[in-house]
């Protein structure tokens, strides 16, 4: 934080035009030492990810643990119902006809799993996010169609504006922007 | 565009492609969501305006229906089930497609689902909310319907869990839900793109809000990817579940015709061959309405009409087991139902059945007829009439001559039943005419991904 205005930025946002130029300037800036950083890209790219660093996606366990929950709650569901508070005698069947509960076990199954996916995939990202200071800049807008975006964060460690900008000039992309907050 | 793409390995075994050469990630959202930001086209407001008259239709039916009670249908003694019944088979049918084409073939890295999934999950969700409807006006007083959730009331009653109506309930509910999460979550990023796209204020904060700030980030992307997957992995056993859970609803009856252990399997074939003839019969028209040639492609023609030849010989081999096993258990009601159904008062239902389903649909082995859209569509439409058939033969011939031949009956739909099933067709129409002309029918980004990526570098570099 030595030039004075960088406080006031989010960071420094790079324009690349094609994917192959995004992931070599992604692998230099992680070897650069730059960890508060982001890309932005029309499409997922796995190479990306890889080049960034990006731990593994915490959605699968969630997702484990939705499982099980609306497993165990399912068959509880039937259990609880059939057994303790509302028992019937159909056909001479037992109170605990097990089978019986599995096709709304598998049910509820997939429905927490689901849930879990959904709202665990919104959650860690953060989103619904109303304000991101990254629409600030008005290129930004092709992130969406064509173009790939890199961002280092004014909040890394090792963030310089001036030294900074200079490192994104030389990564070779077609533009460097200050980020507003 | 100076350089020609690389040929791919379906070029040289001289397939169609499934997307046409000299796209690249921008032409692709353009001409997508071009569709969208030209403004309304003059038919468009003819054929809402005509698919509303159909919900005008409904909601009129369902009025009479809840003033009046389920006797303005053909229901009576022994054909307790008719039309909705058939419908809601019907209709839930159609859905499987949209969910097998986006989670099944999404596992089975099947290239050229990308450019039909979203609207066949829309599909999906509007044939889903047809669906629905009939249950719960069927079961009598359709205001209380909620009877039928688990949930502590003062009448101290529980639902059974030992019924297959029950199992529906929890089947189709969770269809539904999982149905919409997944369409909503892939169209998130699309919606992103939409709002960077419209010029207009509202637009632009209604595209916003329902994109949530999705702005392409690596992160995002990266528990996206994830949670897309595993939601794919887990519709996929749950589209084979519900339509099996719909065939227990007969299969658990110990009534002949309906008691047999090839319904699931027959059933999930039928879903799946009803399901892709709609897809075809939607997609045909679409792609020449909104000259989308270029990403839905012949490739994609031949290839649902192959999956529909092949779930149709399935559910034709589905037939002939149910005639072998009638004979075959010596059982004197189950033979006697098929000779019913075959050569009894239903009998043109049957055979109608049987042209539909089994004959016409062997067109699709003549490859002139796979690449020619109009030849398709028609076959198609033969399929979607044959798979209605085929739940009324199965509904009405089983229940209208069962064991007691002094308690037969003859059945037949009632005006109200025709105004009720042609006004869901409306709602499914209309519902689709809004999804065309407000949402991205063509998955934007996930096109984005199978532009060829030397072509659409060096072509913007």
């Amino acid at each position: 934080m030595s030039a004075p205005g960088a406080a006031r930025l989010h960071g420094l946002m790079a324009e690349f035009r094609s994917a192959r130029s995004l992931i070599r300037a992604c692998e230099r800036t992680h070897e650069a030492g730059y960890r508060k950083t982001d890309a932005y890209t029309p499409y997922p790219i796995e190479e990306v990810f890889e080049a960034l660093h990006l731990h593994r996606s915490k959605v699968p366990l969630l997702v484990l643990i939705g499982g099980i929950l609306g497993c165990l709650g399912g068959f509880a569901l039937c259990y609880w119902t059939s057994v303790i508070e509302y028992p019937m005698n159909i056909g001479g069947r037992p109170h605990n006809s097990w089978p019986s509960f599995i096709p709304v076990t598998f049910e509820t199954t997939i429905l927490v799993a689901s849930f879990f996916a959904v709202v665990g995939m919104l959650a860690l990202n953060g989103l619904p996010m109303p304000y991101h200071p990254v629409f600030n800049v008005k290129r930004f807008a092709l992130a969406s169609r064509d173009r790939y975006f890199l961002v280092i964060e004014a909040e890394d460690s090792r963030f310089d504006a001036e030294e900074t900008r200079r490192f994104l000039a030389s990564l070779e992309p077609t533009e460097v922007f200050d980020v507003e907050p | 565009m100076a350089k020609e793409p690389r040929p791919s390995a379906s070029d040289r075994l001289g397939k169609p492609p499934v997307l046409a050469p000299g796209h690249t990630t921008s032409s692709v959202t353009d001409q997508i969501s071009a569709v969208i930001l030209r403004g309304t086209p003059r038919w468009w407001y003819f054929a809402f305006g005509f698919s509303f008259l159909l919900v005008l239709l409904l909601l009129q039916s369902l009025t009479k229906l809840f003033l009046e009670g389920t006797g303005i249908w053909g229901l009576n003694i022994p054909v307790g089930w008719g039309f909705a019944i058939i419908n809601f088979v019907w209709w839930i049918g159609i859905g499987h497609a949209g969910t097998l084409i986006s989670a099944i073939l999404l596992l089975l890295r099947q290239e050229w689902r990308t450019s039909i999934n979203r609207f066949a999950e829309a599909m999906t969700l509007f044939a889903v909310a047809c669906a629905g409807l009939y249950p719960l006006i069927h079961v009598g007083r359709p205001w209380l319907a909620y009877w039928l959730l688990p949930y502590p009331n003062t009448m101290g009653m529980w639902p059974q869990f030992r019924s297959p109506l029950i199992w529906d309930v929890f089947a189709v509910s969770t269809y539904a839900t999982v149905s919409l999460m997944f369409w909503y979550i892939g169209l998130i990023p699309d919606l992103a793109t939409m709002r960077d796209r419209v010029e207009n204020r509202w637009s632009k904060m209604v595209y916003g809000a329902l994109a949530m700030g999705w702005r392409g980030s690596a992160h995002h992307w990266h528990n996206y990817e994830t949670a897309y997957l595993l939601l794919a992995g887990l519709a996929t056993p749950l589209v084979v579940s519900v339509h099996s859970v719909v065939s227990f609803d007969f299969a658990v009856g110990q009534t002949p015709g309906w008691h047999a252990t090839i319904f699931p399997p027959y059933f999930v074939a039928g879903a799946i061959f009803a399901g892709f003839a709609m897809v075809l019969t939607l997609a045909i028209p679409l792609r020449a309405i909104f000259n989308l040639q270029d990403f839905i492609t012949l490739r994609h023609i031949q290839n649902m009409g192959k999956v529909m030849l092949a779930t149709g010989l399935i559910v034709a081999y589905g037939y002939m087991i149910e005639i072998f096993m009638a004979f075959y258990s010596g059982n004197q009601y189950e033979e006697f139902m098929i000779l019913n159904r075959i050569t009894g008062p239903y009998r043109n239902f049957w055979w109608a059945l049987i042209l539909c389903n089994i004959l016409a649909p062997q067109m699709i082995w003549i490859k002139k007829v796979r690449v020619t859209p109009a030849l398709m569509w028609i076959v198609a439409m033969f399929v979607n009439v044959g798979m209605w058939l085929e739940r009324f033969v199965i509904v009405v011939t089983s229940l209208h001559r069962d064991f007691l031949p002094s308690s037969w009956g003859m059945y037949a739909g009632t005006k109200w039943d025709w105004a009720t099933f042609i006004g869901t067709i409306g709602l499914f129409l209309s519902l689709l005419f809004l999804f065309v002309r407000f949402l991205p029918m063509i998955s934007i980004f996930e096109m984005r991904t199978i532009v060829p990526k030397s072509d659409s570098e060096e072509a913007s570099a």
